[in-house]
């Protein structure tokens, strides 16, 4: 009796597992089809997009239309190519993640490990800027950044990311580390290491997994951001409005398979950094809730 | 003047006050320990002997210095603690030499100490190991260790025991009580484990509810406890109290107490001052050792009363056989030996050691002085 009863599950197991796969796959195939449309139509001629099918491979191969996103495609007015301002993203990600960042784990360091009456209240604040819509600071954070004398440059954009972001980054680092426990931190005082010390030799080395999630996070953030890239970019505008000014250029010839290049040149350095570093992302939002 | 002086110390959150008016003075080389249940204050005024939080009001000093408001790292204490605490990024050796370096104490005096205190914790083996490679009991030496390398003049236990298994407990008890006497270190220990307290201690301070309850020697806090509740704190089975009325015979004072069937039995004290107390209600003080079987009563004892009482339950525990009986309303335990003769529902004739009981004021509870 017992072993019918098993047999049967196996199969009736084997029989759902084969469905559930398939419809996986399916799925997955579906979800990947855009992906290989922009591949497939980047690497063709222009003449075989508009004279024929958009999910056909490409006839001739050719890297052409890449070269041409890259380095002499009409940007708005100037045919200098996404180059310039791929390199102003890159210095507006790069340091806006950075600086964001440290200030959220210093944030949560404090938060959790040096309370002060009223702590709680502060990071309830803090979190709210996590649901202030970008639309509603546009125009006092233009106020503010024209006072500063930042407006229209790098620094400025900086500056924007930095406060936006930096209700994120504190959720996260403070939750991970009110899970660290305090006893810790109260040894590493009694051994004589001071408010930087601890953070730097206790908290920090085992920050790992929260560091990869806030940089993760920060990086897809910052370099996909559009509105505040268009609103204060000025001369140095970043890479999404540059592709935006590419795509909607109103006079000329589409040229589509340039569009598709230069929109997964505009994507390739988010999607690296999931691939890089995409299964500690998991982890990381995991560990904090887990641990405890 | 002792070593370390707690002298008036309150501690108040808000508008409570958690530790009332704590008087405690250590001598160099001895081992406090700070028993009681939790939430009495004994964590909270180690903190503060720490310095990890604020005193209220009053005095701590150490060495005779007074170090309120002395950052933790500047009183030369070390502390060990409940979860131990250890660097989870940093080897044993990194762990242990982590306070030193903090200290400025240049390499090879760092080796050297390491050396040492390994040598003596038998750990050596242990130092280039991260801590989540080590055992529950080799964490605890470590964090030991940690402590001891930095040559404190105060050493702070919180609750280290807790977190091992019952045997490796008992080994660790061992281990540290040796510790205490080839070094002679001045130790205050918290734990809410009795037994704890008085293997390691040379002296107790029995704590409940923000008060030092007594302050002694383990054998003063349990042959004289200052009260009820240290009386039942300290002692495994806890101390019996019943009901008794103190009455005269034969020119001595009795307490009588009444057996499962209603009947009174006269049991002599050995305080004669309790004479004063003829005619008045107390409370009556057996620990479950001072109830025997006639057998297993303690031959030098010059007061044992013979009583006649039902045996209500039988608990063998191997070494001993504890025998539960009804007397003045309450159940009252008895240890005798593991082959007493005994048989629940029987009537058996209890050998009571008069000479350790004590007497209580019912109305203060507080111990009635010989």
């Amino acid at each position: 009796m017992a072993a019918v009863t098993q047999d049967t599950a196996i199969r009736t197991g084997r029989i759902t597992r084969t469905f559930i796969y398939l419809v996986l796959v399916l799925f997955a195939l579906f979800y990947l089809l855009p992906l290989y449309v922009m591949v497939a139509n980047s690497l063709k001629p222009l003449g075989e997009i508009t004279g024929g099918n958009m999910m056909a491979l490409p006839g001739t191969w050719t890297i052409e239309p890449w070269l041409a996103a890259w380095s002499t495609a009409q940007i708005g007015v100037e045919p200098t190519g996404l180059k310039p301002y791929f390199l102003n993203s890159i210095l507006m990600v790069v340091p806006a993640v950075a600086i964001s960042t440290v200030l959220g784990a210093l944030n949560g360091y404090v938060l959790t490990k040096w309370r002060f009456p009223g702590d709680n209240i502060l990071f309830g604040l803090m979190l709210f800027s996590c649901f202030i819509p970008f639309q509603i600071v546009l125009i006092p954070m233009a106020t503010i950044l024209g006072k500063m004398g930042l407006a229209g440059s790098i620094p400025g954009l900086v500056l924007v990311h930095v406060v936006y972001g930096i209700g994120f980054t504190t959720l996260y680092y403070r939750n991970y580390y009110a899970a660290f426990p305090t006893e810790l931190v109260r040894a590493a005082m009694i051994d004589g290491a001071g408010f930087f010390r601890i953070f730097w030799r206790i908290l920090l080395p085992v920050s790992g997994p929260i560091t990869v999630v806030s940089v993760i996070w920060q990086f897809t953030n910052i370099w996909n951001d559009f509105l505040f890239g268009a609103s204060f970019g000025g001369q140095s505008q970043p890479m999404t409005v540059a592709l935006n000014n590419l795509v909607q250029s109103s006079t000329g010839v589409k040229e589509y398979n340039v569009h598709f290049a230069g929109a997964i040149l505009a994507a390739l350095p988010t999607l690296l950094v999931y691939v890089v570093a995409g299964r500690y992302f998991v982890r990381g939002l995991m560990a904090g809730s887990v641990k405890g | 003047m002792g070593f370390l002086d707690i002298s008036n110390v309150t501690k108040t959150y808000g508008n409570v006050e958690v530790l009332h008016r704590v008087d405690i003075s250590v001598q160099e080389g001895e081992f406090l320990v700070l028993v009681g249940p939790s939430g009495c204050g004994k964590s909270t005024l180690l903190n503060m002997i720490a310095g990890l939080e604020g005193i209220t009001s009053g005095d701590i000093s150490i060495n005779g210095r007074v170090v309120n408001g002395v950052h933790p790292s500047k009183r030369n204490i070390a502390m060990v603690f409940q979860s131990y605490a250890l660097y989870p990024n940093m080897t044993v050796a990194q762990n242990m030499t982590f306070g030193l370096e903090m200290h400025g104490v240049p390499k090879p005096e760092r080796d050297k100490a390491l050396a040492d205190v390994a040598k003596l914790l038998q750990i050596e083996n242990l130092l280039d190991r991260k801590p989540g490679q080590l055992s529950g009991g080799q964490r605890q030496r470590v964090a030991m260790g940690r402590a001891l390398v930095r040559d404190p003049d105060v050493f702070l236990f919180d609750e280290p025991l807790s977190n091992l298994d019952a045997k490796l407990r008992v080994d660790m008890r061992t281990e540290i009580k040796r510790l205490h006497e080839n070094l002679k270190t001045t130790i205050v220990y918290v734990t809410h484990d009795q037994i704890e307290a008085m293997t390691l201690s040379t002296r107790i301070a029995v704590m409940y509810q923000g008060y030092v309850q007594q302050l002694g020697t383990p054998k003063e806090i349990y042959d004289k406890p200052a009260n009820v509740y240290v009386a039942t704190f300290m002692g495994s089975p806890a101390m019996n109290v019943v009901k008794a009325k103190v009455a005269m015979r034969e020119g001595a004072p009795h307490a009588l107490v009444t057996g499962h069937d209603g009947t009174d039995h006269a049991l002599r004290f050995s305080q004669d001052n309790l004479a004063e107390w003829d005619g008045r209600e107390i409370l009556l003080g057996i620990r479950p050792e001072a109830i025997t079987d006639p057998d297993g009563a303690d031959r030098n004892s010059n007061n044992i009363v013979p009583i006649t009482n039902r045996i209500e339950v039988i608990e063998p525990s191997g070494a001993d056989t504890f025998v539960t009986m009804k007397l003045g309303g309450r159940d009252v335990i008895a240890r005798m030996r593991a082959d007493a003769d005994v048989a629940t529902g029987r009537d058996f004739t209890f050998a009571v050691n008069m000479e350790k009981a004590v007497a209580f004021d019912p109305a203060t509870e507080l111990r009635i002085q010989p």
